[in-house]
């Protein structure tokens, strides 16, 4: 009895936001606004300088530098490397995620573990490292060179840098996901004769299409803006072998900040774009979860 | 294969994914990754010594884990608020700001940093405002903001689910014990949240010890004073200095491994007690 009267009570304070229970408006707003002027100050502002200086010589320098030949090859290389580096690091995604939520084996932690490597590597050890594999002085360099195959300051390793800085995204958000998901679908799936691939489509698929989609955009939106390692392996010949971050530095380095600075604002653009689809996608799964308990 | 009985699944394609998700984790990260062990090897220990701990590269060093440190230490405090008063308040604009902690995450490095010099240079909106002789932009303190910029999304993060599943019951005995709301804060709901508080610390530490794309603009890159120790390879690889490079990069690796092994651990251990509590 004692109980539930103090159930009772204890709901009745949590409907009229008990007042035990939280802080003085004073200090509630006085946090909250130390908090908005953070992320004004932090966020908001480098995205305001980004739009104004991009704008700052006019509409005509903004076009001109979003238009400009060795802009267009940047943006069409980095559409290229996000076009083969995001479906083969899905592939991969898928794979290792169905391997290790579906099947118990030894070192499955291990191989967890090394799955994440790529976030742990600076992005500059990251392009080094294929510099030391396939540079001219490199351990399979002379070999590459005897048969003509150029790979570093080449467009194959801005995309295998590319690759390697993206591996984790989708492998990382799918094996959780697909972890509490459990087995129980696929095996009823199984004992009722469906086949292996008819199983993944049409049981996990649909489970985990938002948590997939939710992967694979992160992989996009990093594969697209990574500076770093592709910087170390690109060698900016210009018109080959830059990517949009890798322009923008240039024009950056030569003075031309609006020109910087529009080419920049399509990145922004992108990583805008990638925040909303995000936050949709996570409405999304949290239903998906919610409608199936 | 005799294995337990409890290892013999029905579901089909474990030697098609596991082997294909191994093949490709070796050729794309690991082999490359025991390509930077071979080369660096190619020094003799003496070199290998030399090279690492040249006044040049040891001043690299300190000055990225100094900054990654500064910039950690700030995230925590401003995470630790941030995640709170997402969690615990109402008010308008909260969903944006939500969706903008994690900007960081999704805004290439190369326009952070541009944008970020921008704003701090001399000349700049806040450098402008400096009084005189305080520069921010190409000093250690430009360095720390850009950092604290790449690192803001780690701690929120970690927070947030945490507190977001913070049993309201111990709160609530402890005020109706007479508790006041301070006291419930540190000896409630703060060692609670050490944990997760310490995990999200430890990512944006090492991610800012690697950063490279939004540091180099703001930096000024002085050797001895604002060169950051992934800056150095940089620098020592296109001098050609492969051997070096691959020595300070070894050192580096081995810092992010130890830092990656304390998250796990620290992950774990929050994740025991969530269970547990």
């Amino acid at each position: 009895m004692a109980d539930i009267a103090a159930n009772t009570q204890a709901r009745h304070h949590t409907a009229a936001e008990a007042k035990h229970l939280t802080e003085p408006p004073v200090v509630k707003w006085i946090l909250i606004s130390v908090a908005v002027l953070f992320i004004g100050l932090m966020v908001i502002l480098p995205l305001i300088t980004v739009l104004t200086q991009a704008f700052s010589k006019g509409l005509d320098v903004y076009l001109a530098a979003i238009r400009d030949p060795d802009a267009l090859a940047a943006l069409r290389l980095t559409i290229m490397t996000a076009l083969i580096a995001v479906p083969l690091n899905t592939l991969f995604g898928l794979a290792a995620a169905w391997a290790i939520t579906k099947f118990r084996f030894r070192g499955k932690q291990v191989l967890v573990t090394l799955i994440d490597l790529p976030f742990a590597v600076s992005p500059v050890i990251s392009g080094l490292i294929f510099v030391l594999l396939f540079g001219a002085q490199g351990l399979i360099g002379p070999w590459l060179i005897e048969h003509n195959i150029k790979i570093i300051f080449a467009v194959p390793g801005i995309i295998i840098a590319t690759m390697f800085v993206t591996f984790p995204f989708v492998a990382r958000e799918l094996i959780p996901l697909m972890e509490t998901q459990g087995v129980q679908d696929e095996e009823a799936a199984v004992s009722l004769g469906a086949k292996g691939w008819r199983v993944f489509f049409k049981v996990t698929l649909p489970n985990i299409k938002w948590g997939l989609l939710y992967g694979m955009i992160l992989c996009n939106a990093r594969a697209m803006g990574e500076f770093g390692a592709v910087s170390v392996v690109s060698g900016h010949i210009r018109g080959e072998t830059n990517t949009l971050p890798l322009h923008i530095e240039i024009l950056y380095n030569e003075y031309q900040f609006a020109a910087s600075f529009a080419v920049s604002s399509l990145l922004m653009l992108l990583a805008v774009i990638t925040l909303v689809l995000k936050s949709l996608l996570e409405s999304r799964m949290e239903k998906q979860l919610s409608g199936k308990d | 294969m005799r294995r337990k009985r409890k290892t013999k699944s029905i579901l089909p394609g474990f030697s098609l994914t596991m082997g294909f998700a191994v093949l490709y984790l070796s050729l794309l990260v690991l082999i490359p990754l025991a390509a930077l062990f071979i080369k660096s090897a190619e020094l003799s220990p003496r070199e290998f010594w030399d090279a690492v701990t040249a006044p040049r590269v040891l001043a690299s060093y300190k000055v990225s884990l100094l900054t990654s440190l500064c910039a950690a230490l700030v995230n925590l405090v401003f995470g630790l608020l941030l995640a709170w008063v997402l969690v615990r308040y109402r008010f308008p604009g909260k969903k944006i700001i939500d969706g903008l902690i994690d900007l960081p995450f999704a805004l290439p490095t190369a326009v952070a940093g541009i944008s970020l010099t921008t704003l701090y240079a001399p000349n700049g909106w806040i450098g402008s405002l400096m009084p005189e002789g305080v520069k921010i932009a190409y000093t250690p303190l430009g360095i720390t903001i850009a950092l604290i910029f790449i690192g803001l999304p780690f701690v929120v993060r970690t927070v947030q689910p945490v507190l977001q599943d913070l049993e309201a019951d111990v709160e609530e005995a402890a005020a109706m014990l007479g508790a006041y709301r301070w006291r419930i804060f540190t000896r409630v709901i703060l060692p609670e949240l050490i944990p997760p508080l310490l995990t999200g610390f430890a990512l944006a530490f090492a991610r800012g010890i690697g950063e490279y794309g939004s540091v180099v603009f703001i930096a000024g890159n002085m050797p001895m004073k604002t060169e950051i120790a992934p800056l150095l390879i940089v620098t020592k690889l296109e001098q050609f200095e492969y051997a070096q490079a691959a020595a300070i990069a070894v050192v580096l690796l081995i810092i992010s491994f130890v830092l990656l092994l304390i998250i796990n651990f620290l992950q774990r251990w929050s994740n025991r007690r969530l269970r547990s509590g």
